[in-house]
């Protein structure tokens, strides 16, 4: 296993012009990221829906990188979305899947099977044309940037430590620095797309 | 159901309503009253068909195309918008899109003596729990109301239904 952030400092450096969609790892993007105008972090709209949401977005924009993190109790809920991007094929779709076995921000209660399951078999079997599987920082650093240069869709699977949230919502601190409507007003700025 | 004399709902009415409004993306799961529209869609060179294996990854995926600059469709039955109901809250209303939501009424009468349990029975409430406004079709004279619906998916950034209450006559042809 390692640490999102660490995972992300090393994504950041091969990140280029990509749209990121940083999903639940966005707590520490926000730090890292260089292009914070091409960044969308949603928060939770629903959860079970990063996916999708991405493969509409790359589908919208093929000339764009579009890069995910998701997770895997939001992939979970709607595993069949695994089977629509690979028959969609969207060749600008990078996603990358960070598994930290838990339900991190509910207080760390496993997810279903948390430590048996090839998130990265599951991809692969639905018709990803590739995907891979990390548990290792420095194995993950030394492919990142050959598989960010690979046609998409490409599915990445790696083993996160958890970063497990006990406090009561209500009592978090909040980390967010734009409102989602602002979110998505520079992301469509960025893209040519009228607000 | 359609009333005796009214000209039938024609798909061909449905697909023109979608070219009218700049439809780009037909994000869909089949069901039993717009199966008639998938050969259809699928010679328009217009529409890209993106098919869900669940209703819900239809209003998040709407959501991705839309933030994208494109105009989705989502064309689904009333059973599995009722197990949406948190997609559309969070990706339809929550993300502001504009979406127009095409849904087959399974079930439904117009003049009710259904089952209790009947989904035609949750459909309007479901609805009108998430104020989400809705316009009902039903013959081939209610095709321009699809038209209404855009209209008002765009003004007010929110997701509006067409409710497909012809079950029985011209879908299934």
């Amino acid at each position: 296993m390692f640490a999102a952030a660490d995972m992300l400092r090393v994504f950041q450096s091969y990140r280029g012009d990509a749209v990121v969609i940083p999903g639940r790892g966005a707590r520490h993007w926000q730090d890292i990221s260089t292009r914070p105008s091409r960044d969308i972090p949603l928060g939770d709209p629903a959860m079970g829906g990063h996916a999708s949401f991405a493969l509409g977005l790359a589908m919208a924009q093929p000339n764009e990188k579009v890069v995910l993190f998701d997770s895997e109790g939001d992939l979970l809920i709607n595993l069949g979305a695994l089977a629509t991007i690979a028959e969609k094929r969207p060749r600008n779709l990078y996603h990358f899947l960070m598994d930290n076995e838990c339900y991190a921000t509910t207080g760390g209660q496993p997810v279903p099977n948390a430590k048996s399951i090839s998130y990265a078999g599951i991809a692969r079997e639905c018709g990803y044309p590739a995907a891979y599987a990390f548990e290792d920082l420095e194995e993950f650093a030394s492919n990142v940037e050959g598989i960010l240069n690979e046609p998409g869709p490409v599915f990445v699977a790696m083993k996160i430590v958890p970063e497990i949230e006990n406090d009561p919502i209500g009592r978090r601190q909040r980390w967010q620095t734009r409102t989602l409507e602002e979110v998505l007003r520079d992301v469509k700025k960025e893209l040519g797309v009228p607000s | 159901m359609t009333s005796q004399g009214q000209a039938l709902l024609r798909p061909e009415a449905v697909l023109e309503e979608f070219k009218k409004n700049g439809v780009t993306h037909v994000v869909w799961l089949p069901d039993s009253e717009t199966n008639w529209m998938y050969l259809l869609m699928k010679a328009e060179p217009s529409l890209t068909l993106i098919p869900v294996s669940r209703e819900g990854m239809a209003f998040s995926t709407a959501a991705g195309l839309s933030v994208g600059g494109k105009k989705p469709v989502v064309m689904i039955q009333n059973t599995g918008m009722l197990e949406s109901g948190d997609s559309i809250r969070g990706w339809g209303l929550g993300m502001s899109t504009p979406l127009v939501l095409m849904v087959g009424v399974r079930g439904w009468t117009r003049h009710g003596g259904n089952r209790p349990t009947d989904v035609a029975n949750f459909t309007e409430p479901f609805l009108n729990a998430l104020g989400i406004h809705y316009y009902l079709i039903e013959h081939g004279g209610d095709a321009p109301r699809i038209s209404l619906a855009f209209e008002e998916a765009e003004r007010t950034k929110r997701p509006v239904a067409v409710l497909v209450g012809d079950e029985y006559h011209g879908f299934n042809r």
